[in-house]
């Protein structure tokens, strides 16, 4: 297990900054003391197991949860996350696994849901051009913004996603299994959205189950076990190691079938390791 | 993505060169085809409804389509639309309020008592009768918000409480009659648009559509988005004021356009304007394609219920007062029988969804004068109400399995 100490960290003033969180519901403590760091132009990777508390600590981010204690450190301030606005209004945006679209909306429409530009006599033009900008920022590949969500795929409903997330520039944007139940092709857009986020300079925090995709995208790769911090990785960091922190032992289900599978291919032969 | 010289020339819209973008008459004609093909209809039942429906009433009994009977149909279809009108506001956000027809039977209830056996002022009356409409609804919006009762229960329950107290209001008499001279009784039966007030308005739509789809075209131009071209906007700008000319025209052999239809007109114009140009129109459509979505996106989706549930049941009382001045009296009866499901189908009808997210205002007008249609041209041809009834129901039942057949092949087609 390799834990890697301070020197190789990003320089500058973390985005945000989290010391000594804990969550407790009830008897059960989600997290425990949990400390993260986020630059600007940064991807933090979250990765766990089911139960680690990741979507715990997402929840918290985003100001739906409010942790048992600890200190939130947001663009240098000590900040409390009371609920959703509060995170929105500071630049935390949020985009969950669900997406929260209305597919019966087009493209615009569900950028600008809530936020629409003169409420009373709405500016359909502005609100195009706006949305347009922000995709092409994304250099996303949308065939229409007049079309309703229904008709895209998961990959472009992402992206409407993250861009109607980055429609109140935020610092910080925080995305649930962005590339979960993607294609290959459609999860390598998504990926390159992540980097061209990261590109405008926000710091990114993503939770993925993906091995892969963590290590394709992510500037580090911080490990909660059991609701603790259990280590912070880099893209370079093997397979075995990092399965090795999220599950707690090197000899586990992962490795031992790893090496099962290993055995017979450099030996060419039946047998057990 | 940077923007160089090529890409800043392009249309900001048009840079995909996936997507099929119609731009003459036969693209048109055939994206047409395709949207219908996906389950997209619009108002394309409607329209082929009336068709049948008109050409069959019109083959047993030519009168049906004589000016005077279209006259009347209007009035008819002005009371019962309005009420729809209301119904489209609760299926958009999709729930449904099956008391309409106890709610406009109330008020005009009250309207007799206030007005004719109270004496209070008859402006007064009318809107104490719509102000306690939206009490219903507003009581319907805080069992569904506080009490996640669902809306077919609760105005289930208000159907019968309501016609309740609408017999109790009767009292034992059973029926007020409103004097026959007095100005709602004219305006319910009588009042037609004098003839140049009526060819002005019918010019109106098409100077709209010019005026605004002009300011449209100028506007995406210079924010360099595609534009739709002048001509087209032209071309459909005659052609719908040469229609309504020629409407209005045929009306005008017979007695005229009823004031009361003018009424109506204006309040789904207003609506359509209201569903579909405001914030509040977009939270309503979003609420009704996925609620959590709206909630999410920091829409206040309990004020949108409530907004939904009391416009409607508003315009439920006040299509009961118009009820009762097209009879000149409120009775027993007064939105009982097929009221209800008259304005729930005129709305499904249409091309408002059951299924919520999906509607317009205009399929309040052009669903009431198809099921006004069936109403009169069985009534002309002397049917007993039994007939009426299953035939009627028929309809309603076609309706709704178009638009789930339609709803299923959206979603297959991706345009859900």
């Amino acid at each position: 297990m390799t834990d890697i100490s301070d020197e190789t960290i990003p320089s500058g003033e973390p985005v945000l900054s989290l010391r000594g969180v804990s969550k407790n519901f009830g008897a059960v403590s989600a997290l425990t003391d949990i400390d993260l760091d986020v630059h600007a132009g940064e991807v933090v990777a979250l990765v766990g197991d089911n139960g680690a508390g990741k979507s715990t600590l997402v929840k918290i981010l985003a100001g739906v949860h409010q942790p048992s204690s600890g200190t939130i450190t947001f663009s240098g301030n000590t900040v409390t996350l009371a609920n959703p606005s509060t995170a929105l209004d500071l630049g935390i945006a949020t985009v969950f696994q669900d997406l929260a679209l209305c597919e019966n909306l087009d493209v615009v429409a569900n950028i600008f849901l809530g936020r629409e530009l003169s409420p009373l006599k709405l500016d359909e033009t502005s609100m195009e051009v706006r949305a347009w900008t922000l995709l092409n920022e994304l250099a996303a590949r949308i065939p229409s913004v007049r079309i309703p969500i229904a008709s895209l795929s998961g990959g472009q409903r992402q992206t409407v996603a993250i861009a109607r997330s980055l429609l109140l520039e935020p610092k910080l944007i925080l995305l649930d299994e962005p590339t979960a139940a993607l294609g290959v092709a459609q999860t390598a857009e998504v990926l390159n959205l992540i980097e061209r986020v990261r590109d405008r300079g926000l710091g990114v925090v993503m939770i993925s189950h993906n091995m892969e995709d963590v290590r394709a995208v992510a500037d580090r790769i911080v490990v909660l076990r059991l609701g603790r911090n259990n280590g912070i990785f880099y893209p370079d960091a093997s397979n075995h190691e990092l399965v090795g922190a999220i599950t707690g032992a090197a000899d586990n289900s992962v490795s031992r079938r790893a090496r099962r599978l290993q055995v017979p291919v450099n030996s060419n032969q039946e047998g057990h390791p | 993505m940077t923007k160089d010289g090529k890409q800043a020339a392009m249309l900001l819209d048009r840079s995909d060169v996936r997507v099929k973008h119609e731009s003459g008459v036969s693209d048109a004609v055939r994206a047409f085809f395709d949207r219908v093909k996906s389950g997209d209809l619009g108002s394309l039942p409607v329209v082929a409804g009336l068709i049948i429906i008109w050409t069959v009433f019109a083959s047993l009994n030519p009168i049906f389509l004589s000016s005077n009977n279209l006259v009347n149909l209007l009035f008819d279809a002005s009371t019962v639309g309005v009420i729809s009108l209301g119904i489209v506001c609760v299926l958009m956000v999709g729930e449904i309020d099956l008391s309409v027809g106890s709610i406009s039977g109330f008020a005009s209830a009250l309207v007799g008592t206030l007005w004719v056996n109270q004496g209070w002022p008859i402006a007064l009356a009318i809107v104490a009768a719509v102000a306690v409409g939206g009490l219903f609804g507003c009581l319907y919006a805080l069992l569904f918000n506080r009490l996640g009762m669902p809306s077919f229960i609760s105005t289930l329950a208000g159907l019968l409480a309501v016609l309740g107290m609408q017999l109790y209001v009767l009292g034992a008499t059973g029926s007020i009659n409103l004097p026959y001279g007095s100005a709602i009784v004219d305006f319910g039966q009588l009042l037609v648009m004098p003839r140049p007030v009526s060819y002005t308005l019918a010019v109106i739509p098409g100077i709209v559509l010019l005026v605004s789809g002009l300011r449209t075209i100028t506007h995406r131009r210079a924010a360099h988005l595609s534009a739709p071209s002048v001509s087209g906007i032209v071309f459909r700008a005659v052609v719908m004021t040469t229609a309504l000319e020629l409407v209005v025209f045929y009306l005008n052999q017979g007695r005229g356009i009823p004031w009361m239809f003018g009424l109506f007109v204006g309040l789904v114009v207003a609506m359509s304007y209201a569903l579909t140009r405001t914030r509040w129109g977009r939270s309503m459509t979003a609420v009704g394609g996925n609620r959590e979505a709206a909630r999410r996106a920091g829409i206040n989706v309990r004020f949108i219920y409530m907004s939904a549930f009391v416009l409607c049941s508003m315009f439920a009382a006040f299509g009961g007062v118009l009820s009762a001045a097209r009879l000149a009296s409120a009775s027993q009866q007064a939105g009982t029988g097929d009221v209800n499901l008259n304005a729930i189908a005129a709305a499904v009808i249409g091309g408002t969804s059951l299924f919520g997210g999906r509607g317009n205002a205009y399929s309040a007008l052009l669903g009431i004068i198809v099921i006004q249609s069936i109403a009169n041209g069985l009534t002309l041809l002397d049917l007993s109400s039994s007939l009426r009834y299953m035939i009627t129901g028929a309809v309603l039942a076609i309706a709704v399995i178009v638009d789930s057949l339609a709803r299923r092949s959206r979603v297959s087609h991706g345009r859900a």
